[in-house]
């Protein structure tokens, strides 16, 4: 069976990470289960998670008094969600609603931020991979606004 | 059948069909009972009263007894279009243009990627790759929508989806209440498409921003441009090649066009309007 070290190793999110820094990264890390209709965080709660996203699809919402909840993306297995732990004030900006039975590896925010401060190569680094999670996203969501099909 | 290509014969409008909030397909009954052309070929239709536009032909080319186009009413002809009723009668002039490399592209991969109306002027494309189906590689349908109310054929998609011999990926912008599948843009659809990129052809159709970064997204997997066809679009009067209405550089759409190879476009859509 593959283990959480072997997976996060294998990840292309964490590709080229020394093995030692793969193994500070696996202490702050553990299996979760998300049934289908599950609410995996919402707007305004601490943030004190991040994502890899095993298997499932997990659907990225933004309440909108009088429309319900409007989906602006899915996220499917490979992708990393989940970056408010980075920043202050540490909450989440919008809702995460599991649409088919998901499994992730969990993050903890706050056992990872302690061994960041205290290791700020592997600080440089992670904030390097979610920067360049976070252009990708920022690419598709300014595609998005383009509403390119009736462009 | 009129044998001058400026003059329009009259075919009557058989059916009707409200497609989405704003697109509705008129099926049209050819005189001479049947109306050839290739995937991709585009009609002059012309609304009594409003004026005459390019549509592409969306129905089976293996089926040429109907005439079918899928059309959004944008502006003036398209809504005056909209009005039509079974029984009333349409000018039309054509086929007109170039096809999608169906053939070239057999022993390929074919992925077919497009984005709201767009799916209209590929319908035949995909009619024509079924038919042939065990000449061809996967066969790949990427389609991006504004909204789940917005998306074009859903019973005709839930079908090809359905089938073990092609890959079916819908995605849409923004979706409230139960849709359960992709929300994004289209292109994201592509780093996961399951199709060989030194052996795949592309069939691109939608506005030109969205063709911008559909082509990126390809050449990112390895595609290259001259395994990647486009349709382009431009205003039209004559649509036989004698007025320079639809210029595109050296090119006019009508005839040159409207499917083009991407590398014999790619520096004109780069080229900025001034
Ligand atoms: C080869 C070819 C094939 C085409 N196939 C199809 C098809 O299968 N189905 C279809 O619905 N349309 C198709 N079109 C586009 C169609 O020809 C135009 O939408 C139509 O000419 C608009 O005429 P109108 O008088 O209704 O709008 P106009 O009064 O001329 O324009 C009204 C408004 O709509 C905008 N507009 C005009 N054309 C477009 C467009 N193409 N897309 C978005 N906005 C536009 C104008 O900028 C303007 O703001 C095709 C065009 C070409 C060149
Ligand atoms: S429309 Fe006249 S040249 Fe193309």
């Amino acid at each position: 069976m593959e283990t959480l070290k072997q997976y996060l190793q294998e990840h292309p999110f964490f590709e080229g990470l020394p093995e030692n820094d793969v193994d500070l990264l696996v202490g702050c890390a553990k299996n979760v289960r998300f049934e289908t209709g599950a609410q995996i965080f919402r707007e305004g709660e601490k943030a004190n998670q991040f994502f890899i996203l095993r298997h499932g699809r997990v659907a990225i919402d933004i309440y909108s008094p009088g429309k319900g909840n409007i989906t602006v993306e899915t996220l499917d297995a490979g992708e990393v969600f989940g970056w408010s732990w980075l920043v202050p004030p540490f909450c989440w900006n919008f809702d995460a609603r599991v649409i088919e039975l998901t499994r992730a590896v969990a993050m903890d925010a706050e056992c990872l931020r302690k061994k960041l401060k205290s290791d700020p190569r592997l600080g440089y680094e992670m904030f390097k991979r979610f920067a360049k999670v976070m252009t990708q996203r920022l690419q598709a969501q300014r595609v998005q606004l383009l509403d390119v099909y009736s462009a | 059948m009129n044998t001058d290509p400026m003059v329009p014969d009259l075919f009557r409008v058989q059916k009707v069909r409200k497609e989405t909030l704003d697109t509705f397909t008129l099926e049209l009954s050819p005189k001479q009972k049947k109306f050839r052309f290739e995937p991709g070929q585009f009609n002059m239709l012309y609304v009594s009263g409003a004026g005459e536009i390019p549509i592409s032909i969306s129905g089976n080319p293996n089926q040429p007894e109907s005439l079918i186009h899928t059309t959004r009413a944008v502006g003036s002809v398209t809504n005056a279009m909209r009005k039509l009723k079974a029984g009333d009668y349409l000018g039309v002039r054509g086929p007109f243009g170039t096809k999608w490399p169906v053939d070239k592209a057999m022993g390929d991969d074919v992925v077919i990627i497009t984005g709201g109306i767009g799916l209209a002027p590929l319908r035949p494309a995909v009619y024509d790759i079924l038919a042939k189906r065990g000449r061809y590689g996967n066969v790949v349908l990427l389609y991006g929508a504004r909204t789940p109310e917005d998306i074009l054929y859903p019973k005709e998609i839930m079908g090809w989806r359905s089938r073990f011999d092609m890959d079916v990926h819908v995605t849409v912008d923004r979706a409230a209440g139960s849709w359960h599948s992709n929300v994004g843009v289209v292109t994201k659809l592509i780093p996961k498409a399951p199709f060989d990129p030194q052996n795949t052809t592309a069939f691109i159709c939608g506005p030109e921003v969205m063709i911008r970064f559909t082509t990126q997204e390809l050449k990112k997997r390895g595609l290259s441009d001259d395994k990647i066809y486009v349709s382009m679009e431009r205003n039209m009067k004559c649509a036989i090649g004698f007025c320079g209405h639809c210029q595109l550089g050296p090119y006019f759409v009508c005839k040159d066009g409207p499917v083009f190879r991407y590398d014999e476009i790619k520096r004109l859509l780069e080229i900025r309007e001034v």
